[in-house]
This record gives C-alpha cells, structure tokens and sequence, in this order.
C-alpha cells in the first residue's frame, strides 16, 4: 500500500484530541483560516513508512470535538456534515476516534455510531496516564475483539502509543462489517426505501440522514434525492425525537454491556480526587469569584511588565535599523519608503509580538487546565440575567485575544437568542490589537510610579479592559430586550477534570496565533503603512512646489532662519498631502472629541485594524522631519506640539478620549466578516459598527469635553 | 425507608439517586447522549454559589446543567 489517504480526527470535546492531532502532524500543520485569524478545521500532515518501507502520505483533518452526530450546536454540524456525505471533499478514508479512557462510556457512544457508518475507524484510548493512576483496567484486545477495530491505548501527552497508533494507520483499511446496532430495525421501510432509491451506502446514514433533513440540506446532492428523503421520511411518518431516543438508548445498553466485560474501575467516589478538591475552592461562593477576579488582575499586571522589556529591544532595535538604513542608502525616494513605510510599519506589527503572545499564552492555560469551564459554571447565572450564557464568558474572555476565532466559538451556545447577543457584545471586549494603542497611549499621559505597590500603568490598563467588560454587559442588557427570540435556552456543559496544561500543544498553538498574527494581520499592517506613506508624501500637482518655494524665498529674504527651513517644509508638505487633506476633511467632525487631522489620519486607516492605529502615528511623524529616525515613535508624539495652546498634543484629556475610542469603536474588517458569516445577516454586523462606534464617539466626547482645560 | 421520585432540580448537595425518566423530550435528546441513561446512578456534586446550574456525577464524569433542565429529569431515591 502506498500513496494517499485521508484521515478524520474525532472525539469528543475535552478528549485530548489536538494533542493526538499534534503528536501525529508536528508543526506540519495548515489552518484553514479566516481573513484575521481562527481555527475552524485543522489540517495536518504526516508521512508514515509502511511495513514494506514505502511512504504513505497522510493528510489528517482535525474537527471540532462533538458528543453525536446529532448536531446541536452549529460547531457540531462540521463533523457530520463531513463522516455522513460522502461527496464532502474531507469525508474521510479512515477515522480515527479519540475516546477519554477514564469516560469510556460515553466516549464510546460516538465511536459507535461512526462504526455504523461503515467508515473504517481506529479507536485511540487516550489519557491512560489518568486511568492508571485511576486504577481502571481496560482489556483493549477484548474490546477490539469486539468492537472489529484496532484499538490503541494512548497517552497523548507523553507520546506514549503514538509509534502503534501509526503502524496501525498503514495497515490495509477495512471496513466494520457488522452493525453496533442495528437501526434498521427502528424504522425499516424508510432505511430499506432510502438506500434502495437514493443509494444512501449504509443503513445507519439513511437513518442519520433522516434524522437530521435540516442540515442534509446542505449536502453536495442532486436536489431530487433531498426531496425524495423528505417525501419518504413524510410517507412512513418518520419521527425523528422519537428515533433519536430509541437509537440513543440502545446504543448504551450494548455499550454498558461491553464495558462490564472490558472494563475493569474500582468505584472511586469523585470527592476523593484531586479535582473536587480544587473545585471546592475555585467554585466557592467567596473564594471562586475572588480567585477569578485575582486570576484576571495578575495576567494584566504580568503582561504589562513582562512584555515591556522584549517590546523596548524590539523599538529599539527597530530605531537602530532604521539610522542604519538611512544613513547608508542613498537619500532620495526608495531611502523614504523603506524607512517612513515599510520599516516604520513592521516596527508597529513586530513590537507586539511579546504581548500578544503572552496574551495567548494565559487564555490558552485557562482553557486547556479546565478552569474555563468553571468560571462558566460559576458565572452562567450572572449572565443569564444578561441575556447571555455560562458558555458566553469563554467567547468574551478570549475575545481578549481576539474577537474573531471568539466570536466562532460563540458555536458553542445551542440557544440563538444568547449567541445573537454574544456576538454582538463580543468585540467590545478590548481584544490584543488595541493593546498596542492602549499601551501607546498610556505611557503618554499616564505617569510611571505605583499606587498601592501595584504599577500605575498596569492598573489604568486594567480598568481600561473592565470598561469593556462592563460595556458589553449593558449592551447585552439592551440587546436580551431588543432582540425578539422565542427559543429554549440551555446551558448543558461537561465539566471536564483539571489537569496540567499541555505545554507542547500550547505552544504550537500559540506559534500559529503569532505567525497568523505576524503574516495576515502583518501583511495589512504593511499595505496599509505603504500606501499612508504614499498619501502622505505625495499631494496635488504643483503643491509641493510652491511650499518648497514659498520657503527658499523667505529664507532667503531672511524672514526665517535657514535651519529652521527643512523641518518647516517637511509640516507644510504633510499637511498639504493627500492624507492631510483627509485629515482636515474630518478634523470638523472629531475636534469636539480632542483629536487633529493627524489622529484623524490615523483614525480613518483603524477602520481596517485597529493596530494599525501604531502603524500610521510612526509613519505620520516620521514623515515630519529628519531628525525621526532617531527617536521612537513614543518619543516623537510626546514631542508632539498643540499649536493652539502651545501645550503638548497629546494632553490628559486627548490620550483618555482616544483610548476610549479605541475601547468602544468597531475598527476592524475580520471581525465585520467573522460576524457576517456566523450570523448570515448583513444587518448584525452593520448595526454592530453603528453602535459601537456611536458609543465610542459619545464617550469620547464626554471625556474631553469634561477634562478639557 | 422509602422510595420516592422527584425532579432532580430539588435534590440537596450530596444525594444521590437512580435516573428515572425525563418529562421533557427534547431537552432528554441532549442528556442522553451525554450519558444520562434511565437507569443510571447520579449524585448532586455541587450546586453554583448563586444556587444555579448544579453538577452533578454521571457515568463517570461531572456535568454542569441548570436548574430548569434539571427540573425535567426525574430521580427515584431511597430515602
């Protein structure tokens, strides 16, 4: 056997499943992603020797864990749509199952209904470092014996069984032969007529399909198939709650009658083991909500610190390559872009790379130890009153991160009532790429020191994430009034035991945020700061003439200093150019709030990226004058002179109205087309820029309005 | 003692009892896959400081649910 095979990774959530996928596939690993960044489908790629030494090629394709293949939530549709239609370019060669050894039982239920599918499959027991010290016995030949699969013990997490788990993927495929359960027997007209007439290729996914007609809607088939299952399942009266239930019951009693003679466990009550311990602290009526709250207060406080000291090199080194630049290539057009745009636009990416990093870093522990899970359990009541979820505080926390793979794992929430609202709060949470202006910003006009030993900076950047917070509960609040939804809310969840995070996993998923981070958000940082600095060196034919003579005569005349000369013409220029003269268009609009065309620039290119905002400030004054390569961008805005008042541009009032703006308003295009796609509605993302950034330009205006000398 | 059924929204932190049946349909197509079978053993782990949801133990794992679906899961207990 050699050549290519396709192969389906899965499981059910909390299974250990991506450890199994990354153990398998390494860093050969493809996301298919969205403009921005997030994880929908996973692939991955691993070349296996077989036993005669040839090599086969296997693409795997990691999907999102599922309990059934009765979708409930949209993130369970992706599964089934790929294991039951047999035209979907993913649908698998081969299965590979991932059960949680120490939950078998219900691990076991999905397992059995891809067996039924006639899909070859390899059972992979993981996490057998926990059913050892559990001391569960597992009797794999037995049950592979029974259940007509290979099956693998596995621990994931020290690679232990990966080495049988791919000698067993390069034997001959087969096919289950017999049923787990024999549905047909359920309804047997509808099985009998449905493979006979639509040619379905097994008896349990005509029964599938006749379950779930709302989503085989969907499926690559010829629409006269679609109708003839509709007009079949109608004739025979088909009752899909009622089918579902007897299926699902059936399927138990064969499971709990192969594991009583596979399974061995010694009855150990849950209260002995380490996890309700720690739960009794982590989900205490005290202590739980002051341990979350201290959980958040430390990551902001470490992120700050931490990250400043990699960020200072990283500006630096930037400066340092820039006077390089300058200075050895000669003056003139190319020396301008590369080091105005280009390289003033990598500095504004590549800076946050620590923080965003970190950033990730400690959403990702939260979530792979399996304390997420609880602050949903704890919180579900507080933000039912909200209109939302428990599930609803795991899309806003990582929205901390980002708002585009949160909003995605809005999929979660089986209620569309409370995802609805989920997603339309969830970008107001302050997500990495307003850090970096946050973080701008604060250095500006906020002072160094501490305020009860906690670092004053971290603090205002602190309230500046409650504030999101407490901005998407209101506009929750609003919206669970608002939105008209008559549908049953949910809040079914495992909550899985806590174990170690998975460094390994953690930091390949981290490596790929970055790298996403780095190249697509990267790749529009750059264009941007191109085509800025394009806008602002460049202005109408002949106005650049005439500035540059305007200046020669009165120097020469000697009304100014000749000195002065260059750097006066370089203002002059950049207010005439085409940026400037955006600028001005919407100075009128944005003066009530503190800013000046120059913000205006800046703000006007956010609407793509927010951290874009960075990107242009560099680019916008290292325009304005020679002597910018040498300082860093923080530097030349604090530099930054208010000719009205003589004052510094960037007072009190102005870097507060700006950091609010940025808190509140809608500027960024992934999560427009993240929200278009999850919701299938131009008018959500439509009336999510609305009032969000009505919101931001009503708060701003307040604050300067009312801080304003 | 004596057998008694009832729903399980009203059992206290640390009963335990038999699943019995499910007055609601739906909502029973959820917990049956996840393992909440007629028939099986379940104990109220813990109940949310706000005293909703609560988790309960069921085939061998801990599962997070509200009140309202625990409402329509009916448990037989010796009591």
């Amino acid at each position: 056997m050699s050549g290519k095979i396709k192969i389906a990774l899965v499981g059910n959530p909390n299974s250990g499943k991506s450890t199994v996928f990354n153990a398998l596939t390494g860093l050969r690993q493809k996301v298919a992603n969205f403009p921005g960044v997030t994880v929908e489908k996973r692939t991955g790629y691993s070349n296996l020797k077989t036993d005669n030494g040839e090599i086969l090629e296997a693409e795997i394709i990691d999907l999102p864990g599922t309990y059934s293949l009765y979708p409930k939530s949209p993130e369970e549709i992706l599964p089934f749509q790929i294991l039951c239609d047999p035209n979907n370019e993913s649908h698998p060669d081969l299965t590979i199952v991932v059960a949680d050894g120490t939950n078998l039982k219900r691990n076991l239920f999905l397992c059995s209904q891809i067996l039924d599918l006639k899909i070859p499959v390899i059972l992979v027991i993981n996490m057998m470092d926990i059913v050892i010290y559990k001391k569960m016995s597992i009797d794999f030949e037995g049950l592979s014996a029974r259940l007509g699969i290979p099956v693998i013990p596995m621990d994931g997490r020290s690679g232990k069984g990966l080495k049988e788990l791919k000698k067993a993927i390069v034997q001959p495929l087969v096919s289950p032969v017999k049923d787990f359960i024999d549905v047909r027997e359920f309804a047997p007209e509808v099985v009998d007529e449905l493979r006979s007439i639509v040619k379905v290729d097994s008896n349990y996914n005509a029964f599938l399909g006749a379950n779930n007609l709302h989503i085989i809607s969907g499926f690559e088939m010829q629409q006269w198939k679609k109708d003839k299952i509709t007009f079949i399942c109608e004739k025979y009266k088909f009752d899909p709650q009622q089918m579902q239930a007897r299926e699902t019951l059936e399927r138990y009693k064969v499971i709990t009658l192969i594991l009583k003679d596979h399974l061995k466990s010694l009855e150990s009550p849950l209260q002995k083991s380490n996890s309700y311990k720690i739960d009794s602290f982590l989900t205490h009526r005290v202590w739980g909500y002051l341990i979350f709250m201290v959980v958040l207060f430390l990551i902001f406080q470490v992120i700050f610190s931490w990250a400043s000291y990699p960020m200072d090199l990283i500006d630096s080194g930037f400066v340092t390559l820039s006077q390089f630049v300058r200075t050895s290539l000669p003056a003139g057009l190319l020396n301008d872009l590369i080091v105005d745009g280009i390289l003033a636009g990598l500095n504004g990416i590549v800076v946050f790379v620590p923080q965003i990093t970190l950033l990730f870093f400690f959403v990702a522990i939260l979530e792979d130890t399996g304390y997420m899970a609880r602050v949903s359990f704890i919180m579900d009541r507080v933000m039912k009153k909200f209109g939302m979820n428990g599930k609803s505080l795991i899309p806003l926390m990582s929205s901390v991160a980002c708002a585009v793979p949160a909003i995605m794992s809005t999929r979660t929430i089986q209620n569309r009532k409370e995802r609805l609202i989920t997603i339309m709060v969830t970008p107001l949470m302050s997500c990495s790429a307003r850090l970096p202006v946050y973080t701008l910003l604060i250095a500006l006009v906020i002072p160094k020191g501490s305020i009860f030993g906690f670092n004053m900076q971290g603090l205002v950047m602190m309230i500046l994430y409650l504030l999101g917070f407490v901005a998407a509960l209101v506009a929750a609040l609003a919206m669970k009034y608002i939105i008209k939804k008559k549908e049953r809310s949910f809040f079914v969840m495992e909550l899985p035991m806590y174990r170690v995070p998975r460094w390994s996993s953690i930091g390949i998923h981290l490596l790929e945020k970055v790298k996403i981070f780095l190249f697509d958000a990267g790749k529009v940082i750059v264009a941007i700061s191109i085509i800025l600095w394009v806008l602002s060196s460049f202005g109408p034919s002949g106005t650049f003439d005439s500035i540059e003579k305007k200046y020669q005569e009165q120097s020469s005349s000697g009304q100014i200093q000749q000195s002065e000369v260059p750097r006066l013409i370089q203002t002059e220029k950049l207010e005439a150019s085409y940026a400037g003269k955006l600028g001005h268009f919407i100075e009128p609009a944005i003066a009530p709030l503190g800013f000046d065309w120059k913000i205006g620039i800046a703000l006007i290119t956010s609407f793509a990226a927010r951290e874009v905002f960075v990107g242009t400030m560099s680019t916008i004054y290292s325009v304005g004058g020679d002597e910018s390569a040498k300082l860093t961008i923080k530097e030349k805005m604090a530099a930054e002179v208010n000719p009205k008042t003589g004052g510094p541009r960037y007072t009190f009032a102005v870097g507060l109205s700006l950091m609010l703006f940025y808190a509140f308003a809608m500027q960024c295009m992934s999560t427009v087309a993240v929200v278009y796609r999850e919701t299938k509605r131009i008018r959500y993302p439509l009336i999510q820029i609305l009032y969000m950034s009505g919101l931001a330009y009503l708060a701003s205006l307040i604050v300067y309005q009312l801080l304003k000398p | 003692m004596t057998e008694t059924v009832r729903p399980l929204s009203s059992m206290r932190k640390g009963q335990k009892g038999v699943i019995d049946s499910f007055t609601d349909y739906e909502l029973s197509l959820k917990l049956l896959e996840m393992g909440c079978i007629p028939g099986e053993i379940i104990e109220v782990i813990r109940i949310a400081p706000l005293g909703d949801p609560i988790a309960i133990s069921v085939s061998g794992y801990m599962l997070g649910l509200r009140k309202a679906e625990a409402s329509t899961v009916r448990v037989r207990m010796q009591e």
